[in-house]
């Protein structure tokens, strides 16, 4: 729009930018009309005496589904599930106090998986704030640290404004959680709400682009690269440029790595795709960036073959669970880092071009150029390499003998050895019966990591975890918010049984709301992941990670089929191989929510494993 | 080393609150922080000194433009500056060497703020290395008490 001059503001009626002018309303009937104004359809909140204002005035609303979680946590990141697979922010709400605490751990990972979530607290009466009233916390103090941006309403008057920005903010640029704390009493006062036309944030500009000398500088760098690869993450995802991605790099033949962010940002399936990268990540994705490093007896690191001379980095953090030992990431490549939040340019890492863009553009912006002048280079020999490494380390499993004498074998599978489900096959099991094209989230921990590695994922936000903050207790909350944004798709939780368990509760939600997402729980009655670290690291002896029934070992504790039929839940236990198949199947045709507990040997260990701080060279795989 | 960086805020309710903890959470050091209104009473200008190598600094001050408050970073490394302090020092002073204290405060254009029977209160304003010269003169007279508003700073042009 173009300004308009004094004179012609003044001739003309201001119509077109003067604010409009409400009914009289109350405070929380005016912050659920402004969530109507941003076209917000579901909230998942769980009501107190601090917020239940706002939940009489949600009952009015005939735009907005209530849906309440049966715990904040739950539905903090029900909200993020519902936002990770739309793009569109998730809203969750909560009374004071303890009902905002409890929402904290889906603030802070959708602080670190950079997820648009706004999260609404009821707080106590102004005048009683600071007083150390019942149910009060400080909680715009408290979440500081963990939001992209938070208000405290002061003033009826800015409910509307506050609201309007919160949703900007949340959504654009580099998305993240904001805060709103709305004290009871301005929930209960009168006024006519002013609705803003637009939004003045002087000190906010999210939206960055490359100048073309920049990308040129790209093209320079591809055309001299022998070696090049892609390295993208959960920016290419919220970023919504899977297509410019997909294009660019099917015009140069540059082959393409994701973070486990950034799964589905590039289809696995395609024969560019490195899968995923990192402390799990496929053997080949890593070799591929710093190149196959091995040690030999006396602890030298030798170089069999090298990785990427040029590393092209768009919409990633260089986290230390991708980049292992940081300094020796790609330690022979250039890096290209672009990024619309500059401040992750030589943050973790440093790079020898950081470019401060929005992706989508300078990956269109990318093609067209490669379009116009193609580049020569058809890496033939790079290709072969990874061809070759793709061949040598699949991601793959075998019953071991450490399955084979484990006292899984002993206590539940005596005389039926052969019929041991490893978890990678139950995955494995499920992308074959669902075709590949369920939405997936998963809970944090081994069944995570293999969740990654066995289902393969052609779309960008299939995949739903928690992966910087690694929450425990994420996927089948997450499940059901990404149900209620999809409900025509499958939509199932790959879960451990330790994580199942953290939001277990939301089985009701679930059943009452009638909101059908599946969970797959991949039982091995202990903390699996901190196992491995305890085989590898600290002699098998076990830290309190086992989660079964110390005095009857032989019995499957807790019971999940029994827990789920309290909450009138479908629920079936697989023990044996042979009935996977057909239980799964009766899974995926369930039309209601569902559990499959598959009983797995504790003994796996996810590979390939970089451990923490280490280097390629020390992967074992 | 140290470094001296401006920045130009909305002067609303928690902004300080962010910008010292985006400082505390990313373990940067402050090691003074001067802030107040501007001529525009919606803005506030901060002034602060922080220590870390040019790589820290400059996390630091992209860190900062990610706070939606945040308007407007100066940051000194790359620009001429005048800086300024004021101090206000409670140092011993008797009959004896009252005349000593006061021709020093003389030689640094400092001005004296308070008399007592044992005591005077000595305000001075300067760059950093005058204020801590004065003040380590003073210190041979016995300082009793001593608040600094630390560093203001405006960039020259």
């Amino acid at each position: 729009m173009s300004k308009p001059t004094r004179k012609s503001s003044k001739s003309k009626p201001k119509t077109a930018t003067r604010r409009k002018l409400g009914r009289p309303m109350k405070g929380c009937e005016i912050l659920v009309a402004a969530l109507e104004r941003e076209n917000v359809d579901t909230i998942f909140a769980y009501p107190g005496g601090a917020s239940m204002e706002l939940h009489q005035a949600l009952t009015q609303s005939e735009k907005i589904r209530t849906i309440l979680p049966r715990h904040e946590q739950g539905g903090s990141f029900a909200a993020e599930g519902y936002a990770r697979a739309t793009g569109k922010a998730g809203v969750c709400m909560a009374t004071s106090g303890p009902g905002a605490t409890n929402l904290v751990t889906g603030i802070a990972d959708a602080w670190m998986d950079s997820t648009p979530l706004v999260a609404l607290t009821g707080q106590v009466p102004q005048a009683m704030i600071g007083k150390g009233a019942f149910q009060e916390t400080d909680f715009y103090g408290m979440t500081l640290g963990v939001v992209k941006h938070s208000y405290l309403i002061t003033d009826i008057r800015d409910i509307p404004r506050v609201v309007k920005e919160a949703f900007h903010i949340a959504q654009t640029g580099r998305p993240g959680p904001v805060v709103i704390d709305f004290p009871k009493n301005i929930q209960q006062q009168t006024a006519q709400p002013v609705w803003p036309t637009k939004i003045d944030l002087p000190g906010y500009r999210p939206d960055p682009k490359a100048d073309d000398l920049e990308l040129n500088e790209i093209i320079g760098l591809i055309e001299k690269a022998e070696r090049p690869v892609l390295y993208v993450g959960g920016g290419i995802i919220t970023g919504e440029a899977s297509k410019e991605l997909r294009a660019f790099s099917e015009a140069t033949k540059i082959p393409v790595t994701t973070t486990i962010m950034g799964v589905g940002a590039f289809p696995e399936d395609h024969k560019l795709s490195l899968r995923w990268l990192g402390m799990h990540g496929a053997a080949y994705a890593n070799w591929a960036v710093s190149g196959e490093l091995r040690k030999d007896a006396k602890g030298n690191t030798r170089k069999i073959a090298d990785g990427a001379d040029l590393l092209l980095a768009f919409g990633v953090r260089f986290d230390d669970r991708v980049t292992g030992k940081v300094e020796k990431f790609c330690e022979t490549g250039t890096i290209v880092h672009v990024d619309l939040d500059r401040s992750e340019h030589n943050k973790n890492k440093h790079v020898q071009l950081p470019i401060h863009s929005d992706v989508k553009y300078a990956l269109g912006k990318l093609v067209k150029m490669v379009k116009a002048r193609p580049i020569k280079a058809r890496y033939t020999k790079w290709h072969k390499q990874i061809a070759e490494w793709k061949q040598r380390a699949p991601l793959g499993y075998e019953v071991t003998d450490e399955v084979m004498n484990s006292m899984h074998m002993k206590d539940h599978l005596k005389g039926k050895e052969d019929q041991v489900i490893l978890p990678q096959h139950a995955i494995a099991t499920l992308f074959k019966e669902s075709k590949g094209d369920a939405l997936i989230t998963t809970g944090v921990g081994q069944h995570q990591m293999w969740a990654g590695q066995h289902y393969v994922y052609k779309h960008p936000r299939q995949l739903i975890t928690s992966a910087g903050l690694g929450a425990m207790g994420f996927g089948y909350p997450a499940a059901l918010g990404v149900k209620v944004a999809h409900p025509n798709k499958e939509v199932i939780d790959i879960d451990g049984d330790g994580s199942f368990l953290m939001n277990i509760q939301e089985l009701a939600t679930a059943k009452i709301e009638k909101i059908n997402a599946k969970a797959l729980v991949l039982n091995n009655q202990h903390l699996g992941m901190v196992v491995q670290w305890e085989d590898r690291f600290y002699k098998g002896n076990r830290g309190h990670t086992y989660l079964g029934d110390p005095d009857n070992t032989k019995a499957i504790y807790p019971d999940y089929p029994a827990m789920c039929a309290g909450f009138g839940v479908k629920c079936e236990r697989v023990m044996y191989k042979k009935d996977l198949p057909a239980a799964m199947r009766r899974m995926l045709a369930a039309k209601e929510p569902y559990v499959l507990e598959v009983i797995t040997p504790y003994t796996e260990h996810v590979l390939p494993f970089i451990p923490a701080g280490h280097t390629v060279a020390d992967m074992i795989y | 080393m140290r470094h001296t960086i401006s920045v130009l805020v909305e002067n609303t309710f928690g902004v300080l609150t962010r910008v010292a903890g985006m400082f505390s959470g990313r373990g940067y050091n402050i090691d003074s922080l001067n802030v107040a209104p501007t001529h525009d009473p919606k803005k506030s200008r901060m002034t602060i000194v922080t220590r870390g190598d040019d790589a820290t600094v400059e996390q630091i001050v992209r860190q900062l433009y990610k706070l939606v408050n945040v308007l407007e970073i100066t940051d000194f490394r790359e620009h001429e500056y005048i800086d300024r302090e004021l101090v206000m020092v409670r140092v011993k002073a008797t009959a004896k060497n009252r005349s000593e204290v006061m021709q020093i405060t003389d030689i640094f254009r400092a001005k004296i703020v308070d008399v007592q029977s044992k005591t005077m209160t000595i305000e001075v304003t300067g760059n950093e290395s005058k204020v801590n010269k004065f003040v380590a003169l003073m210190d041979n007279f016995g300082v009793l008490d001593l608040t600094r508003t630390g560093k203001v700073a405006l960039p020259r042009s």
